[in-house]
């Protein structure tokens, strides 16, 4: 009679996570989804536990202490300028334990056929997902360099080893009481991880986060398969797919493919465009930024990871707070690889309680820029250079920007004139209606307050 | 129909439905999805918990069942909790403070 009941939790889960995901799309209902996944997961955890074949509860109570006392303070203290490297390390401990369930199993049962199959597929995904998000953290976070690295016949050696981790994982299928292979098994598909991020640049973190949030899921649905469990197959599907469609966002926006992203190294193209002759830009200080956004009837800011390196994004919200008090419209125009991961800008900026409804798609703002009189670049370079539209040859050719070029004044704040990730040069900064802020963004932007403020007080 | 062929039915219809709803999640609210799919991810913690808690289970596989369990369970509770805190952040004009 209780078994019965089981199939029918795991159903309503099923349909709650359904349902989370279908109320993430509007802001107005996405917190009813996280309500409604929460009880998915509730229903999925205490049907679980009431099941026959668990009959040890000391364990898996303490594990779940361990694990709440863990993620709970993550959750709370966490300052949201982490949140890439809070998902990237997620990604790992789904991995993770995607794959150790994977070798319990293994270990246990050493099974045949299907299940032996889905196995493998599990913890191919699951480790070499895991080493890879360390790789993506150790990049976020900065104990690891940004730039890409790169070895002559990197592509090789990869492919290699990833084939030899399929190789030994098929020899597993056919014959599972080899047990000697399965270290060498795990090994291998731990090190494709660390190789596959290990040529990636800051840039490219978007894309690449969205598809180890595809992996991630991808190895739960095989352990669904391996444990004949629908639930296991539902969810982890709705992750992968989520994770899919993500990415394929990202390299779109980029206007670049999965086999580039990943193999493309995309940083050893900057040696061949190094050293252009110097042209001359037209600098302004903080006062005469501060009258000219004064003067103007529509502001558009456009954000990038600059942005968040500086922790600028308080300071903007000051800045569209004065503009808009003034009867400016001021609104912010989000590049979709705007930051590190997918929807990055947008956390930041509402996080210091910039209205959401003043944050503007690429497709929706792009009609606007000739009819806007001021674009302020905050930390954004190859999402607004114009040679990804006019120069055939630029190794950014045909990536979608934001057309700020067609505005009446361009203000770009910038540290210096180096060359952003991609190490293209931007004609932006030459154009004679562009203006360089040279300084410290949240500093600039800091100041520019100030003298619109005195401006006010003088008025 | 054998057990395998209904779980790749399975398979195939749940992600054809991801894509579908997906598609549709405004691009403002990207990083707060990844946050929500990725705890819903988290699912693996029912196998996690069928390892740890079995009658059989030698110290090795309890041992990686628990690790399984502790690791699920830190992407349950903090995925959770962090989208709720993003999405309270999302207001629209007029609902903020003066």
């Amino acid at each position: 009679m209780m078994e019965s009941i089981f199939p029918v939790l795991y159903l309503l889960a099923s349909a709650s996570f359904i349902l989370a995901i279908k109320w993430m799309s509007s802001p107005t209902t996405a917190r009813r989804g996280v309500f409604v996944g929460e009880i998915g997961m509730l229903l999925a955890v205490v049907g679980t536990l009431l099941r026959a074949e668990v009959v040890n509860y000391q364990w898996i109570f303490i594990a779940f202490f361990i694990g709440a006392a863990i993620g709970v303070p993550i959750a709370y203290y966490m300052p949201m300028t982490a949140v890439p490297q809070r998902t990237a390390f997620s990604h790992a401990c789904g991995a993770l334990a995607a794959a150790l369930i994977g070798a319990a199993e293994y270990y246990r049962q050493k099974p045949h056929g299907v299940v032996m199959i889905a196995l493998i597929v599990e913890m191919l995904l699951g480790f070499l997902t895991f080493t890879a998000s360390m790789m993506a953290f150790g990049k976020l976070q900065e104990t690891l360099p940004q730039r890409p690295i790169t070895f002559r016949g990197q592509n090789f050696v990869n492919l290699g080893i990833l084939l030899a981790a399929v190789v030994i994982g098929v020899m597993l299928i056919l014959s599972p009481e080899r047990t000697w292979l399965f270290p060498i098994f795990a090994v291998l598909s731990l090190a494709f991880g660390v190789l596959l991020i290990i040529p990636i640049g800051g840039a490219d973190m978007p894309t690449v986060i969205a598809l180890l949030n595809s992996y991630a899921g991808l190895s739960a649905s095989a352990m669904g398969f391996a444990f004949d469990n629908k639930l296991l197959i539902v969810a982890g599907a709705l992750d992968g797919s989520s994770g899919f469609i993500l990415a394929v966002i990202m390299c779109r926006a980029m206007n670049r493919s999965f086999s580039n992203v990943l193999f493309g190294a995309f940083g050893t193209i900057q040696t061949a465009v190094t050293k252009t002759t110097e042209r001359p830009v037209r600098s302004a200080s903080a006062e005469e930024a501060a009258e000219i956004l004064d003067a103007a009837r529509k502001v558009v800011i456009v954000p990038g990871y600059g942005m968040a390196v500086a922790q600028a994004q308080h300071k903007l919200r000051e800045l569209h707070d004065i503009l808009t008090k003034r009867g400016i419209e001021v609104s912010f125009a989000i590049h979709p690889v705007a930051g590190r991961m997918p929807g990055h800008m947008n956390v930041l900026l509402a996080e210091a309680d910039v209205p959401y409804d003043r944050l503007i798609e690429m497709d929706e703002i792009n009609p606007e820029f000739p009819r806007t009189d001021v674009v302020l670049v905050i930390g954004a370079n190859d999402v607004v250079n114009p040679a990804a539209r006019f120069t055939a040859n630029s190794p950014i050719a045909g990536m979608p920007i934001l057309n700020v070029y067609e505005a009446q004044t361009v203000m770009v704040i910038k540290r210096s004139m180096s060359p952003g990730f991609a190490g293209i040069d931007n004609d932006l900064y030459y154009m004679d209606k562009t203006l360089m802020l040279f300084g410290d963004a949240k500093a600039f932007v800091s100041s520019i307050v100030k003298e619109l403020n005195a401006v006010a007080a003088g008025s | 129909m054998s057990s395998y062929e209904v779980a790749l039915w399975v398979f195939m219809l749940a992600a054809f439905l991801g894509f579908e709803l997906i598609r549709r999640v405004s691009p403002l609210l990207h990083t707060p999805l990844m946050s929500l799919t990725n705890a819903i991810s988290a699912i693996a913690v029912v196998g996690a918990i069928l390892i740890t808690g079995s009658k059989d289970a030698s110290m090795l596989t309890r041992v990686l069942g628990f690790t399984a369990v502790v690791l699920s369970t830190i992407n349950v509770v903090s995925g959770y909790l962090i989208t709720d805190r993003m999405l309270k952040m999302f207001k629209k004009r007029g609902a903020e403070k003066k």
